[in-house]
Formats: structure tokens, C-alpha cells, sequence
């Protein structure tokens, strides 16, 4: 009875110990086939990222150089950690009137948690989420960016 | 294709020999620089050996993973571990303040040195064997006991809690062991009837062991390899090291070369146990041979020795490799059950039935 | 005294060791200091607030809206779900509800989410055991996983997708058909899962009859998820309160027996053939409407205490909001599954060998950023 029993578990061990011998060998064998590593520098190339991938916050710009934001600042408050620094300026409209305007739209990469909060608020889509990953840089103060081109205005149109 | 075959290592060997007798007239200085020189090509050898394996083992690795393993440094990533040496070359090697630093820097050096003493009675090829002595296997078993001591000095020495909890689960391991590991190796010396590695080899020339000793012969292998595995504190029976446990167990506090010779005695410590295993289950040098077929063994005669030895020899370091990447690791009380309780009964047993089957002339 | 000197040893001769905070198998910066009589633990004493940033105090300087990203930070591995808690106690405080199809989208992501945070553990369990490969095995689904959340969420750990009212955006027009890809090639991995690691002789005898704890124990040390569960105590939060429509869906919950590491091993194992099924019951019936709720532009809940809990993959996560009738909370208490979880590990591990601890620690499960949050 004990002698059964004994030699049931070295049976049971060796057979368990065989079995997953037998995955990894199944892996070393099929290599060519399992490998899942990408090769990341390298295939920079074919690299494409998820359309909605959060990598940074940008403002497009159409060919005219234009933009759509108003200076609303609802993403300067809806950031939670503070990303986000709008500077306004009073802009003269051609029919005397003042109006408010972005003068710079200043963004603090080395802030920016990626949560998307700041685009949800924008009424205007004058923001969006880029899908750019490679932040690195040497100097903290290359992180602070102005997301308005110079030179840019506000697109006909947009309140 | 013949002159290849006819210059083989034994031929160099001995022409070396007789050219140091004849030009040196004093006998004592000639073996002097025979040795020097059989020294110098056992360093050779032994360097790009470890760099084979550190590179087969993050291969093995590496595809059992689905990764590809070293990849950057040289082709396929071949000098990965030539760049790895270089950099524990140039590290500062580090001896804590509190340590004993005498034996601190004694123990891998100790670690090195039995481990290189344990080569000297393999057979490599034919007739190509630094020593020959008369009791080789004891020999074997004897000094690789030894690497505990450099174990124990080293995780005593470190100043340091996870060395010596290491150190002590090491000591306890390659202790209990050893005993499966002289048993295994006894039943082929109770078929053969020789210590001596040469006759061991010899006595295959009919058929390797592994196939004429029948299932006993293959038990007593699976125990060698198992134990053997222990022996050599390799995943998953790697105690003393541990990394999820003591985090680098007795070589916590090594750095730069020193902890390189740890590696380098590791690596050679892997291909004794299977070079051994190799030469006394799977007929070291001696070709694949079936009985009496003439024909066929000397079809397989043409194959070079050298070339069976370490085909044979990294097959096993391969399985050994394998276990490494597959198994958990086991508990220290769980250990020295599976030592006690499983092992060492079985090969006692096991050992009856090889020295019944020997008088009997059971086997092939 | 020795070589060792004087402050190795206590002066009933223990020996006192430092697990962490930098140590492989603590996860993350855990602090255990651990008094040892040879190999046999003797006590075990944690250490918290290496990582601890505040998340709490920071959350009653930001509006409704903008506290909930910070969650995503606390347990990591189920950033959504945490999200989610948050999200709904807002909404309880508002007194809304999110649209049905918010509602499942939800409940689908949490569920992936838990699939993915419990396919790390079960590579962690064998890495902190010694066995490498699962490690890498469990990861190529994980990924698979991830990659659906990058794909609707746009971010693969901290999703922040959940909003008060519903969810950010509308599912990713590929995310059925992925979803359904990847819980395809999920179920056709567990066999694999068995072999290489359930199976394994070396893995159970390290695992069966290592780390009791008994219900009771469970009950008073305030376990809950798959700690309390292998010991028996039925604590699914799906089951006791169904937030989010989880009272519609046809689920079990996994109990195991004895209470040791390899029933908690085997809850875990079961819970991802569950979460399974429960997304494969969800995932072609998502309905038409909005993903979102009409919300004001300033959230403001009314004075009160509201509190929500949900049942994350490592236990119940409560949020507590103290509102005193302001556009942020008054004060913010989140009752993290990890830090209760934790202050049975003295309890569990009394007795055991080193290498236990380590098993056993890889079966609690811990988080450390949300122990000190």
C-alpha cells in the first residue's frame, strides 16, 4: 500500500515535471514561429500607433497657418495638474471691435499625465491628442512647448 | 579526409611529448613544461568554453521565451558575452568593510580551482586526457565536493545576512547530494569494474551503457542528471542563490572579476557534470556502436571522437539548461525530502538491481 | 558576539533581516522586516510610505472631474476599475445613472482589465518562485489585452476612460472584433497555464499547505477579493452590491476551500475563466445610445457623505466623498483592497521558511503604490 502509493507519486511527479518540459520545448523548437519581441528602434519604420494613442497634446494648424482656438481656457481648468498656461490678448477686429485672442498657448510636457481631460473640455476641437511617444530629451526646458505657431490666428469662423 | 582523421589530439599529444623528452634532457623539467603547456591549453580552452555556454544558455532562454535572446553585440549577438566580461573586467571589485577579506577573495578563487582540478581525468577525445588516473571517478566525486567550502567561505566571509543564510542552505544541499550522485555513478563502476575513466570508456566500445544497462542504467541516469543539478546549485535546485529569495544568496557581495570567476566556476562546473555524465551513460568519445555490426560501427568510426564528446556532452547541457527555464524552484525542507525520501532510496535500490544484473550478465 | 557582530541577532538570537525596500519578489518598494530563527520566520513586520504620494489630500484640491485621473496611480494593474469606483460615487452623488451602453462598456473594460492584472500575477507567482519562462508566457497576453485598451482608450495602464456619466468616447470601431480575437486566443492558453505551472509538482508542494488563513481571520483582518475568497468568505462585490449592471450577467463566484496559497492560486485561476465568460456574454449585446450622460460643465455634489465600493482584481475598493456642497470634495477616503490585505501577512506567513514568504507574498498579491497610495 505504501510502496503504491510511493511510487504513484514519483509517477504523478515526473510525468507533471515532463509536461512542462515539454511546453518549453515546444517554444524552443517553434522559436522561428512564437518569437513576439518587436524590435523596437529598428522597425521605427513600419512603427504605427493606435489613432487614439495619447502622446502629447497638439494644436493643428491648416495651411493657411490658422487655428481654432478661441482662448476660452476651459482646458487651462480642466487640467488637473496644471499643464496647461493660456496668455489671451485683445485683438482689434476689422469692424472696430475688440475681441479676445490667444497671444501664447503654453504646454508643459514634463506635467502632462496623458488623461485626455483637456480635449474633452476644448468646445472648439481646437486640440488633440498626437501620437508621438519619443519625449526624450536632454533638457527639462525643451519639454515646455507653445503649441501656437507664430505668426497663427484664429480660423474664420470658430467662436 | 584520412590525413584529418589520422592527426587527431592524441597524435599532437604524444608528438609534443616526445619532442619536449628529446630536447630537454632533464626528464624532471620536460614534465614541468609539459604541464605548464597542458595548463596553458586547459585556460585556453576553458574561456571561449564559458562564453559558448553563457551564450547558449541566454539563446536557450531567450527562445524558450520568445525572445531572440542577445541580439546587438556581433553577429546573432555572438559577442554579447565577450562585452559582458569586458565590463566585469573594468568593474571595481568590491570588498565590503566588514568582510573577511582574505577569505573574501579566497573563495572564488577556490571556486575556480576545484572545479578546474575536476577536469583533468576527462577524456576529451582518444587518448586525449590530461590524467589518466587509476581512480578517476572517485577522483571526480571526491574533489567536487570541495566547491562547497568556497560556497560557505564565501557567503561567511560577505558580512552580509542573505550570504550567509545562502552559504548554509548550500552547505546542507551538496552535502545530501552527494550521495545520490556517488551512487549513480557506482553502478556503472559495478558493470564496468573500473574506476578509471579510460576502461569506463572502453567498455562502451560494444554499445553505450544508457542502451545495454537497461532500465536501471537509465535510472541511475535521470538521478545523475537530477542530482548533479543540485550539485552544481543550478535552478531549480539554485538555494544558495536564490534571487527571489535572498536575492543573489553567497555572491550578494561580489562585483567586478570576482564575481566573473563565480560565473566562470559555474559554467565549468555545468559542462563537468554533463562531460561526466557524458563519458559514464553515453560512452564520452567512443561513437554510437550496435554489438558486433562492423559495418555500421565503422561507418560511425568515421565521425571524429572529439566531436561525439561534445555533442554528447552539450546535449545534457541542454537539458540541464532546460530545467533551469522551466521548473520553480524548490523549498529548502522540500530539498532535502526530495533527497532523502525519494532519491537515495530509489538509487540504493536501483544499485541492488545494476550489481544483480552485472553478475548475471544481464546486459547486453 | 561572532564575525557578525552585535546587531545581527536580537537577544533571543533571532536573526533579523530586511526584505525590501529594494528586493525582486516584494513588487515594488515594500519595506518587510523579518525576524527569523534559522530559516522559520518568527515575525514579520512591514514597513509603508515609500511610494506614498498623497493622492488622497491632492484629490480635494481638484473638481469632480479632474481628482478621478489621480486614481489611476493607486493599483496600477486595475487603473480602470478604479476609475470606475470613482465615477460611480460621483454619479451616486449627482444622482445619475450612466447610459446602459456606458454602462457595459464599462463593465466589459473591467473585466479585461481584470483578466490582464490577473495574467502579471499569475507570471509573477511563478517568476517570485523561481520559474522564469510563465513570466514571459503570461505577458504575451497581457499585451494582447493591452492593446485593446490603447485602442479605445488610448492609453494602456492608465486608461482614465471612465468620466462621471458614462465613459470619455465611444468604443474603437475594432474593439469587438479584437476583444473577441484575444479572449479566443486566452482560452485556448489555459491548458498551457496548467502544464506549465498548475500542474507542476515543484509548484504545488511549494504552494499546498503554505499560508493559511483561516475565514475567520480573514473576516477580522478586513481581507477581501481572492485573499478572503480562498479562505472561503463569499465577499464578491458583484455579487453582494452589482454596480454597473453586473446583476444582469450570469456569473459564479469562485471559492475556494483551505484556504492556503494554492486555493488562492486556483480562485485566481478560476476567476479568469469567469471574467471570460462574462465578456463573451457582453460583447455582442452592447446597446445602441449614448455613451454618455448630460452633465453640467461644473460638477457640484450636495452636502453629504457618499460612498461606493467595487470589487477591483485584488479586492473591494471603497471611495468615500465628504461633499460640503463645493465644486471639490470636502474630503476623500479611498479603502484600498491591498493595505488591508497586507496586515494579515504577519499573521500568514508566522511559521513558515523564507521561500514561503515569498509564495505567499506572490499570492496576497500586493500592489504597494496602492498600500500607501
Amino acid at each position: 500500500m505504501f510502496l503504491t502509493d510511493y511510487i504513484r507519486t514519483v509517477y504523478k511527479g515526473v510525468r507533471s515535471l515532463l509536461t512542462g518540459m515539454k511546453t518549453t520545448g515546444y517554444y524552443f523548437t517553434h522559436a522561428r514561429k512564437e518569437i513576439k519581441t518587436e524590435e523596437y528602434p529598428d522597425n521605427r519604420a513600419t512603427l504605427t500607433m493606435f489613432d487614439r494613442f495619447k502622446g502629447e497634446v497638439v494644436m493643428p494648424h491648416d495651411e493657411n497657418n490658422e487655428h481654432r482656438c478661441t482662448g476660452c481656457q476651459a482646458c487651462e481648468i480642466a487640467c488637473p495638474n496644471g499643464t496647461i498656461k493660456i496668455i489671451t490678448k485683445q485683438e482689434l477686429q476689422p469692424d472696430g471691435k475688440k475681441k479676445k485672442a490667444i497671444d501664447t498657448f503654453v504646454y508643459h510636457l514634463e506635467l502632462c499625465t496623458m488623461c485626455n481631460l483637456c480635449v474633452v473640455a476644448c468646445p472648439s476641437d481646437a486640440i488633440k491628442m498626437a501620437q508621438t511617444f519619443e519625449h526624450s530629451v536632454y533638457d527639462k526646458k525643451q519639454l515646455k512647448k507653445v503649441l501656437n505657431n507664430p505668426g497663427s490666428k484664429i480660423m474664420e469662423g470658430v467662436e | 579526409m584520412n590525413l584529418l582523421l589520422t592527426i587527431s589530439f592524441s597524435s599532437v599529444a604524444s608528438g609534443i611529448h616526445n619532442w619536449l623528452v628529446s630536447t630537454i634532457p632533464n626528464e624532471l623539467l620536460a614534465k614541468s613544461v609539459e604541464m605548464v603547456i597542458a595548463g596553458i591549453c586547459l585556460l585556453l580552452f576553458l574561456v571561449p568554453l564559458c562564453f559558448i555556454l553563457g551564450y547558449m544558455e541566454r539563446k536557450v532562454a531567450g527562445f524558450m521565451q520568445m525572445r531572440y535572446g542577445p541580439n546587438r553585440v556581433g553577429p546573432y549577438g555572438s559577442l554579447q558575452i565577450v562585452a559582458d566580461t569586458v565590463k566585469l573586467v573594468m568593474k571595481e571589485g568590491l570588498t565590503p568593510t566588514g568582510s573577511d577579506k582574505f577569505l573574501f577573495n579566497l573563495a572564488p578563487v577556490i571556486m575556480v580551482v576545484t572545479c578546474m582540478l575536476v577536469l583533468a581525468p576527462i577524456a576529451f577525445a582518444k587518448d586525449f586526457q590530461i590524467w589518466d588516473i587509476n581512480i578517476g571517478v572517485l577522483y571526480v566525486s571526491a574533489i567536487s565536493s570541495l566547491a562547497v567550502i568556497g560556497i560557505l567561505m564565501a557567503g561567511w566571509s560577505s558580512y552580509n545576512k542573505y550570504s550567509l543564510l545562502g552559504a548554509m542552505r548550500s552547505g546542507a544541499q551538496i552535502v545530501s547530494y552527494e550521495l545520490s550522485v556517488g551512487l549513480s555513478l557506482i553502478s556503472i563502476v559495478i558493470l564496468t569494474g573500473s574506476l578509471k575513466m579510460s576502461d569506463i570508456v572502453m567498455s562502451q566500445e560494444t554499445g553505450w551503457w544508457i542502451i545495454r544497462g537497461h532500465i536501471p542504467v537509465i535510472i541511475s541516469f535521470v538521478i545523475f542528471v537530477i542530482a548533479s543539478t543540485a550539485e552544481i546549485n543550478r535552478a531549480p535546485f539554485d538555494l544558495a542563490e536564490a534571487e527571489q529569495e535572498l536575492t543573489a544568496g553567497f555572491h550578494t557581495e561580489y562585483a567586478g572579476m570576482k564575481f566573473a570567476m563565480f560565473l566562470l566556476a559555474e559554467y565549468i562546473n555545468l559542462f563537468i557534470v554533463s562531460a561526466i555524465a557524458a563519458t559514464l551513460f553515453l560512452g564520452g568519445w567512443m561513437p554510437f556502436h550496435i554489438g558486433h555490426w562492423q559495418e555500421f560501427n565503422h561507418i560511425m568510426d568515421f565521425v571524429p571522437s572529439s566531436l561525439w564528446f561534445l555533442g554528447k556532452t552539450f546535449f545534457i547541457i541542454f537539458i540541464i539548461m532546460q530545467f533551469r527555464w522551466t521548473f520553480p524552484r524548490l523549498r529548502v525542507d522540500q530539498l532535502l525530502t526530495l533527497e532523502w525520501k525519494y532519491l537515495l532510496p530509489i538509487s540504493m535500490v536501483n544499485t541492488i538491481l545494476v550489481t544483480v544484473m552485472a553478475i548475471m550478465g544481464w546486459h547486453f | 558576539m561572532s564575525l557578525l557582530g552585535e546587531d545581527y541577532t536580537t537577544e533571543e538570537g533571532e536573526f533579523v533581516i530586511n526584505i525590501g525596500p529594494q528586493h525582486p519578489s516584494t513588487h515594488g518598494v515594500l519595506h518587510l522586516k523579518v525576524w527569523l530563527d534559522g530559516e522559520t520566520i518568527k515575525k514579520v513586520q512591514p514597513h509603508l510610505g515609500y511610494i506614498h504620494r498623497s493622492i488622497e489630500k491632492m484629490s480635494e484640491s481638484l473638481s469632480y472631474r479632474n481628482f478621478i485621473y489621480a486614481t489611476s496611480r493607486m493599483d496600477y494593474l486595475s487603473a480602470h476599475i478604479n476609475n470606475q469606483a470613482c465615477a460611480l460615487c460621483v454619479e451616486k452623488g449627482l444622482q445619475i445613472e450612466a447610459p446602459p451602453r456606458a454602462q457595459m462598456i464599462r463593465i466589459i473594460l473591467a473585466e479585461l482589465t481584470r483578466l490582464a492584472s490577473h495574467q502579471l500575477w499569475w507570471g509573477c507567482t511563478g517568476l517570485d518562485l523561481g520559474a522564469v519562462s510563465p513570466f514571459f508566457y503570461a505577458f504575451r497576453e497581457r499585451e494582447a489585452i493591452l492593446e485593446i485598451m490603447e485602442e479605445t482608450c488610448g492609453a494602456r495602464l492608465t486608461q482614465n476612460f471612465c468620466v462621471p456619466g458614462g465613459i470619455m468616447a465611444d468604443i474603437h470601431p475594432n474593439f469587438q472584433k479584437r476583444t473577441k480575437d484575444v479572449l479566443k486566443q486566452i482560452k485556448s492558453k489555459f491548458q498551457e497555464y496548467d502544464d506549465v505551472l498548475t500542474g507542476n509538482v515543484i509548484f504545488e508542494n511549494r504552494n499546498k499547505n503554505v499560508g493559511f488563513l483561516t475565514a475567520e481571520d480573514a473576516i477580522s483582518f478586513g481581507c477581501t477579493g481572492p485573499m478572503a475568497r480562498g479562505s472561503g468568505v463569499s465577499c464578491d462585490v458583484r455579487k453582494w452590491f452589482p454596480y454597473d449592471g453586473y446583476d444582469k450577467v450570469q456569473f459564479d463566484e469562485v471559492l475556494g476551500k483551505e484556504g492556503d496559497c494554492f486555493s488562492r492560486y486556483m480562485v485566481r485561476m478560476n476567476e479568469m475563466k469567469q471574467s471570460v465568460s462574462i465578456i463573451e456574454q457582453l460583447i455582442d449585446n452592447i446597446p445602441e445610445g449614448d455613451f454618455q450622460a448630460k452633465t453640467k460643465m461644473v460638477l457640484k455634489l450636495p452636502k453629504g457623505e457618499f460612498y461606493q465600493r467595487v470589487e477591483t482584481a485584488r479586492g473591494e475598493l471603497g471611495v468615500f466623498i465628504v461633499s460640503d456642497g463645493a465644486a471639490s470634495p470636502y474630503r476623500i477616503k479611498y479603502r484600498s483592497p491591498n493595505f488591508s490585505n497586507l496586515s494579515a501577512l504577519d499573521h500568514v506567513a508566522r511559521g513558515y521558511k523564507i521561500g514561503d514568504l515569498v509564495a505567499i507574498m506572490s499570492t496576497i498579491d500586493l500592489i504597494i503604490p496602492d498600500v500607501d497610495r
